[in-house]
């Protein structure tokens, strides 16, 4: 929701009189809940709660946000492979291809080797979700999907059971979980392997996890702060500079959209990699 | 008391901001001029120098932020 924001932290400034509450406007931006604010209308959409067996299960905002970023890929995605058959692609398609192309051979085949092809899928689609959800976030109006860490920790999740899956299939379950300690290692050193071994299994699910919500969260934070610095200071000749340096940011968090989605993407692949070559 | 408590808490938040960008501003700083050398000394090699330059910087950043979201938690909670 970042292009909105002179106009929502004016609203907030006027609600709240004459203290301006920054943490507040900045913390309402980025938790999740229950409302969508539709830009430039003051028209607020507010989502049904629903809770199963005491569990809120409700539809938010984040999942909202979701489900439009796949509606967006769905389209423009089946849009490209309709002229799929066509020898030369062209217009849209040799766009996306490149992407495609990108995460197939530089992320895929480089870290996971000749048995990419597999989870090729798994990746382009972590790969286009993420890119999709943080750009979404640039959209005036939008959130960020990947800003709330409990959609960062369902891709996480994703992840792990990508990687054992991929480690299960090659070596099947006990071979995979025999592969947690590498061969050849003194039998004194195998409890400490084996504990350090289970300890990386769930970090490394969990940092993917936070650095992705931490980046996504970082910037919207940054570019907001700025925008509050008018609201703090009261000086009229702030605005241009804070503006000025907001517009940097976001620019900025552009070229953030599509590393974190990489990265993502890259770091899994890696993983997966390990899995299904425990040499090392 | 409380008031005590909560100036300590924006206090610690700040240090703990700084200390956390310290620590990956030296570590990315390193990083990157190591494979600035790399890169310079064999240029061929750019591609997997960089490849591999990122995801180490990826893992840097990520406990960076991981303090930098403690230290947020921190501020905003107070």
């Amino acid at each position: 929701m970042t292009g909105a924001e002179p106009e929502v932290a004016g609203h907030a400034a006027e609600q709240t009189g004459a203290s301006f509450d920054a943490g507040g406007m900045i913390m309402h931006h980025i938790l999740d809940a229950r409302e969508i604010e539709i830009p430039f209308t003051g028209v607020v959409v507010h989502l049904p709660k629903i809770e199963i067996a005491g569990y809120d299960l409700s539809i938010t905002r984040a999942v909202v946000m979701m489900w439009i970023a796949c509606l967006i890929l769905v389209f423009l995605l089946g849009l490209a492979a309709r002229r799929a058959k066509e020898e030369v692609p062209r217009g849209l398609r040799s766009a996306l291809e490149i992407l495609i192309l990108f995460v197939r051979d530089e992320i895929g085949r480089k870290s996971i080797g000749p048995k990419a092809d597999g989870v090729v899928g798994y990746l382009l689609t972590t790969f286009f979700f993420i890119l999709a959800c943080n750009l979404l976030g640039l959209v005036p109006g939008m959130s960020t999907a990947t800003g709330n860490i409990s959609v960062t920790a369902g891709l996480a999740v994703v992840a792990f059971v990508m990687i054992h899956t991929g480690g299960i299939r090659e070596y099947g379950v006990f071979g995979h979980f025999r592969n947690l300690v590498p061969h050849g290692v003194p039998l004194w050193l195998v409890p400490i392997m084996l504990l350090v071994e289970l300890l990386s299994m769930v970090i490394k699910p969990f940092a993917l996890c936070i650095r992705l919500f931490a980046n996504m969260m970082a910037g919207h934070v940054v570019i907001l702060a700025l925008i509050s610095l008018v609201f703090i200071l009261k000086i009229v000749w702030v605005a241009p500079l804070s503006v000025l340096f907001a517009l940097f940011i976001n620019l900025l968090e552009i070229l953030v959209a599509f590393i974190q989605a990489y990265i993502f993407t890259m770091l899994t692949a890696q993983f997966i990699g390990m899995a299904v070559h425990p040499a090392h | 008391m409380e008031k005590l408590n909560l100036a300590l808490a924006f206090f610690a938040a700040g240090i703990g901001a700084g200390l956390a960008i310290i620590g990956g501003g030296a570590g990315i700083g390193r990083l990157a001029a190591s494979a600035m050398d790399g890169i310079a000394r064999q240029p061929q090699a750019a591609a997997n120098i960089q490849t591999a330059m990122l995801i180490a910087a990826a893992l840097i950043e990520g406990v960076t932020f991981l303090a930098l979201v403690i230290c947020f938690l921190l501020a905003i909670k107070a």
